[in-house]
């Protein structure tokens, strides 16, 4: 599997460090009690098919990217920095 | 059908010709007491002993490919009970029981050979770990024999002793593990279940959970609607799938871990040997084949195949630890399904719906837990508590941070296991 990392160009999947789905990034509020946290936290949709997830570019240029990808194929459809998803 | 010295003396000499299916192959019929959706090692042994401990036996399992086509039939076949934290220690201690009368128990030769497992440490701190697993293990009734650098050359002559980079310090024999005939022991399981009178039906995948005021009343499958009063989840690999058919999200992700088999030698390797500093594990197969495998692929994947980088990180791993293994040429490799909990340990528990139980989370060691979870899982729909052996296996300890198995010690955290 290679990723398309927006800066550094498409690189083997051993550069790469998998942080989990990209939920991730809509972290709740302090307060918004244990079930909220627990869904965010742990629980997952767990697709079998196209998903989005984090993956850090830790032996490149170290930034955090959403990659979408097929689960069932291993194909990668693209990839974003974490600005350019919050820009979307 | 039963399996005797006679039998086979008796086939022998008449062509082998009095030898029938092991099981049946029923239509499903329109109700059930009990449905257990999956086909594999857990929800056969679930259903065998539905029948053999509770008398339960109106059970049909409804597998969507053929019996023991998932993981049970493509594992690295190790059966051990050298667990160490409270709730895993207990259950794996009553599966490995369970494996050690299950010949006799099902009159099926499942070949389990306990032919001892060696784990390797490489540091004084490993040391020390494993000597506290080694002494939790006895404590929990099971062996643990702690081995110096000699001890285990005497085992195991043909490792790189003079590896300066993962020096070999000694090992943690656990005398009780092996491996098992991973087929067999399923086939086993649903002839004893079938002979029971429990409906294995195959080619029948699940496609809705039907849920009416809060309790399950059924499951839609392609070979139509089938009424059940109790449901058991046992999916391994697709449980999220499955469950969502509940409504229900999971705190699991969906694993690659591959493993390997090497053409067949002769006898080399008499024991189930692991390697931590590589993450690498080996033993050899009855037919002679080197089984072994490593990490999983670590990332979210349902492609039933893995990648080339941790097919080489495990090659370097093997080569690193025992050279002798380059001359062995690898003969295929598969990647299973892995349900993988946040904190590497499973779940056994009932879910938000009356009647409806979730068996899962079984991560990269659901082989030799095949007797222990059916058993459990059994007396859970059965009797609607679970069994002793299995009662910190909650679905909720996530939530409430209470209970959690965490038993690497890398954290309860989803891309960690």
């Amino acid at each position: 599997m290679r990723i398309p990392c927006p800066i550094c160009g498409t690189r083997d999947r051993r550069e790469f460090y998998y942080k989990g789905a990209a939920s991730m990034l809509d972290r709740p509020a302090p307060d918004a009690g244990a079930a909220v946290w627990d869904a965010y936290l742990h629980l997952r949709d767990n697709p079998a098919g196209r998903t989005r997830d984090l993956w850090h570019h830790e032996a490149g240029c170290g930034a955090w990217l959403v990659v979408e990808r097929d689960t069932v194929t291993h194909e990668v459809f693209g990839a974003k920095t974490l600005e350019q998803f919050h820009a979307d | 059908m039963r399996f005797s010295g006679w039998r086979i003396f008796r086939e022998g000499l008449t062509g082998n010709k009095g030898w029938g299916p092991h099981w049946r192959d029923p239509a499903p019929k329109s109700e059930y007491d009990i449905v257990i959706i999956g086909g594999g090692g857990h929800g056969l042994s679930t259903a065998y002993y539905l029948a053999k401990e509770h008398g339960l036996t109106n059970v049909a399992v409804l597998e969507k490919g053929y019996l023991g086509g998932g993981n049970v039939g493509r594992n690295t076949t190790i059966v051990r009970a050298n667990y160490f934290l409270p709730g895993n220690s207990e259950f794996y201690s009553h599966s490995l029981k369970l494996w050690e009368g299950l010949e006799a128990d099902l009159n099926y030769n499942v070949m389990h050979s306990q032919r001892g497992l060696i784990n390797l440490f490489h540091s004084d701190g490993q040391r020390d770990a494993f000597v506290r697993r080694g002494n939790a293990m006895i404590n929990q009734g099971d062996d643990a024999i702690l081995l110096d650098r000699d001890g285990v050359r005497k085992h195991l002559p043909y490792l790189d002793f003079d590896n300066t980079r993962f020096p070999i310090y000694g090992g943690l024999l656990h005398p009780r593990g092996g491996t098992a005939r991973h087929d067999a022991v399923a086939w086993g399981y649903a002839r004893g279940a079938d002979r029971r009178g429990v409906d294995l039906i195959q080619n029948c995948e699940v496609t809705g959970i039907d849920i009416q005021n809060g309790r399950v009343t059924g499951v839609q499958t392609t070979r139509g609607a089938i009424r059940a009063k109790k449901v058991g989840i046992v999916v391994a690999g697709r449980s999220g799938q499955v469950a969502a058919m509940a409504g229900m999200r999971l705190p699991i992700e969906s694993h690659i871990l591959q493993a390997f088999v090497s053409e067949g030698l002769k006898p080399c390797i008499d024991h189930v040997v692991s390697f931590g500093m590589g993450h690498f594990y080996i033993s050899q197969s009855d037919k002679g084949g080197l089984v072994f495998g490593g990490d999983l692929d670590f990332y979210a994947s349902y492609a039933a195949r893995g990648n080339l980088p941790m097919t080489e990180h495990v090659m370097e791993a093997a080569m690193t630890l025992m050279p002798m293994i380059g001359k062995a040429r690898v003969l295929r490799s598969w990647g299973g399904i892995m349900d993988m909990t946040p904190d590497g340990s499973p779940i056994i528990d009932k879910t938000g719906v009356d009647g409806l139980y979730l068996d899962c989370g079984w991560c990269y060691g659901g082989f030799k837990a095949v007797p222990g979870s059916g058993f459990a899982f059994a007396h859970l729909i059965a009797q609607d508590r679970p069994h002793d052996s299995a009662a910190r296996y909650r679905l909720d300890r996530f939530r409430t941070g209470v209970g959690l198995m965490d038993e690497e010690g890398t954290g309860a955290q989803h891309n960690l296991h």
